[in-house]
């Protein structure tokens, strides 16, 4: 526990947590939604923002949220049309968001592959203080879009059409998640890189899932599980000396695995007690031939 | 005084492809009405044209005496879809999903307040699923979450309910409830319009029925009975009788082969 004497430790841990709440808030309307993946396809788009950034000697957070920001309009532009060619246009901005983004960092002057894998997998314990501030900020304002609007947002997910009839603003609220997605992904850039971004999204709404009942609580533990996934992914990594950002995620999949396991445990505990009565009461030639 | 509804020569169409060709209907206050066609007749394309989710391609529509597009009063309308939507791993109670029914009333900003949670118990007991309020919807009946999705739309206190196939593939427990549902709906003086295949316990209520036959009407009036439409060879796949047409169903394969 000595290492939280450092500074740097401190503002990698406080930035780990922003995410670790934010993060899992806005992944569970993305999970509702059936769109787990979308965080990572952003992800890709803003790596061509991070090359944009550093080729113009401006900050890559910045540019990376502007491009992320554009791509997930068009993201969702191309989903609300509902056409089959949809999932073949989001392979194809994702591509070019990634190849676009390695092909700039490589034209920019900063262009060691040191650079190129902070932002792919993260550099958490390079976060400067200025860097606090930005997450601090953005993140705050994510976590309260999503919990202030949550039952409009549900509504939304659960169920588009009836959302449109009740008369909501489905499209602005659309474009609101699409923004939102891709602001947390660029802020959650430092901390488990580009690539691993969508992990921390959904990965807790899945473990919360395996043990919960309504939207509110799974919401509820999956932010818990964030929140505990990146206190103990960043003191472990710190520790045993790996990679933050993975160590996090790899966290979380455990997280995942315990509930997984111990939620169908507790299942089968309760399903056998129910059952039990209902076994003996059963005629003795249920299975009858023909 | 103006129509509930009122379509006139509406047509839709799909991909360039007609759907619906000038068909005009007028609900009024109060009245139940419930439109009936084969599937594929257009049946559903045109209360999913009443309730704005597909664009018109000609024709006129009016909720309660105002152009659809300029329609903003949605709290008035009450829609149950044919089943639950998406249906994604994530969880919720059938006390989350009802409670989006007051969101047209209460607006995006506002919290639910002690009205709306009142509102979305008074609903539940409607529909006789007061006690399954904090269970996950995926652990109801198909009939169970039919009933859920109609307590979602009484939940926002409409004057008009708008139902697609409310009662397809659902068990007889539910379709009862469902009637008696609608019967105190229309009592309250609310106005009905469902879309059906077979129309089961529901058949009393029904005030005038609507047969759409290939993307026009092709009748309406009073609930065909199963002489008359047996002689009309474009409604053969009405079935308001359901037990009595049970022996038709099982020939039917037979007369097309012969045909």
């Amino acid at each position: 526990m000595d290492l939280l004497q450092y500074d740097f430790m401190m503002r990698a841990l406080a930035g780990a947590l922003i995410i670790g709440i934010a993060a899992p808030a806005l992944g569970i309307y993305l999970v509702q939604r059936r769109l787990s993946l979308i965080g990572d396809g952003i992800g890709h788009v803003a790596l061509t923002g991070v090359g944009v950034g550093l080729l113009f000697h401006q900050s890559p957070v910045l540019s990376a949220v502007i491009v992320s920001a554009i791509g997930a309009v068009g993201v969702e532009l191309v989903r609300e049309r509902g056409r089959t060619s949809g999932d073949l246009a989001l392979a194809l901005l994702f591509y070019g968001g990634i190849a676009g983004g390695v092909v700039l960092v490589g034209l920019s002057d900063d262009s060691s592959n040191a650079n190129l894998v902070q932002y792919l997998f993260g550099s958490l314990t390079t976060t400067s203080a200025e860097d606090l501030l930005v997450i601090g900020v953005l993140g705050v304002a994510v976590l309260l879009a999503m919990l202030l609007l949550r039952p409009v947002l549900f509504a939304v997910s659960n169920d588009e059409e009836y959302a449109r009839v009740s008369g909501l603003p489905v499209r602005t609220l659309n474009l609101l998640m699409a923004v939102t997605t891709a602001v947390t992904v660029t802020i959650a850039m430092r901390t488990v890189g580009l690539l691993l971004i969508s992990a921390l999204m959904v990965v807790p709404v899945a473990a919360a899932q395996q043990v919960t009942r309504g939207f509110r609580t799974t919401m509820a533990t999956a932010m818990a599980i964030g929140v505990v996934a990146a206190a103990v992914g960043v003191v472990v990594s710190a520790e045993v000396n790996t990679a933050p950002g993975a160590t996090i995620v790899i966290v979380a999949l455990a997280g995942f695995l315990a509930f997984t396991v111990g939620g169908g445990i507790w299942q089968r505990l309760r399903r056998g007690a129910a059952r039990k009565p209902a076994v003996a009461a059963e005629p003795p030639d249920v299975v009858l031939h023909g | 005084m103006s129509n509930v509804i009122d379509v006139r020569h509406a047509a839709v169409s799909y991909g360039g492809r007609p759907v619906l060709h000038d068909v005009s209907l007028a609900v009024a206050g109060g009245d139940v009405v419930a439109i009936l066609g084969a599937n594929g007749s257009g049946k559903s394309t045109l209360i999913r044209a009443v309730l704005g989710l597909v664009p018109l391609s000609g024709g006129e529509i009016d909720l309660f005496g105002v152009p659809r597009a300029k329609f903003r009063n949605w709290e008035r309308v009450g829609y149950v879809p044919q089943r639950l939507g998406a249906g994604s791993g994530v969880p919720a109670t059938v006390g989350e999903v009802v409670a989006s029914g007051r969101l047209a009333r209460r607006g995006i900003f506002r919290w639910p307040g002690a009205a709306d949670k009142a509102a979305v118990r008074a609903a539940l007991t409607d529909v006789g699923l007061e006690t399954r309020i904090s269970d996950p919807v995926a652990t109801l009946s198909g009939g169970q979450q039919q009933r859920t999705l109609i307590a979602r739309a009484l939940a926002g206190a409409p004057d008009l309910l708008i139902l697609d196939e409310p009662t397809a593939g659902v068990d007889a427990d539910s379709q009862e409830a469902f009637a008696a549902t609608l019967t105190r709906f229309q009592a309250r003086g609310g106005t009905v319009l469902l879309v059906a295949h077979e129309l089961g316990p529901l058949e009393p209520l029904i005030d005038r029925a609507v047969v759409v036959h290939d993307g026009r009407i092709a009748y309406e009036g009073a609930v065909p009975e199963p002489a008359v439409h047996h002689g009309h060879a474009g409604h053969d796949h009405v079935h308001p009788h359901a037990a009595e047409e049970r022996p038709v169903i099982c020939v039917a394969p037979t007369d097309r082969v012969g045909n």
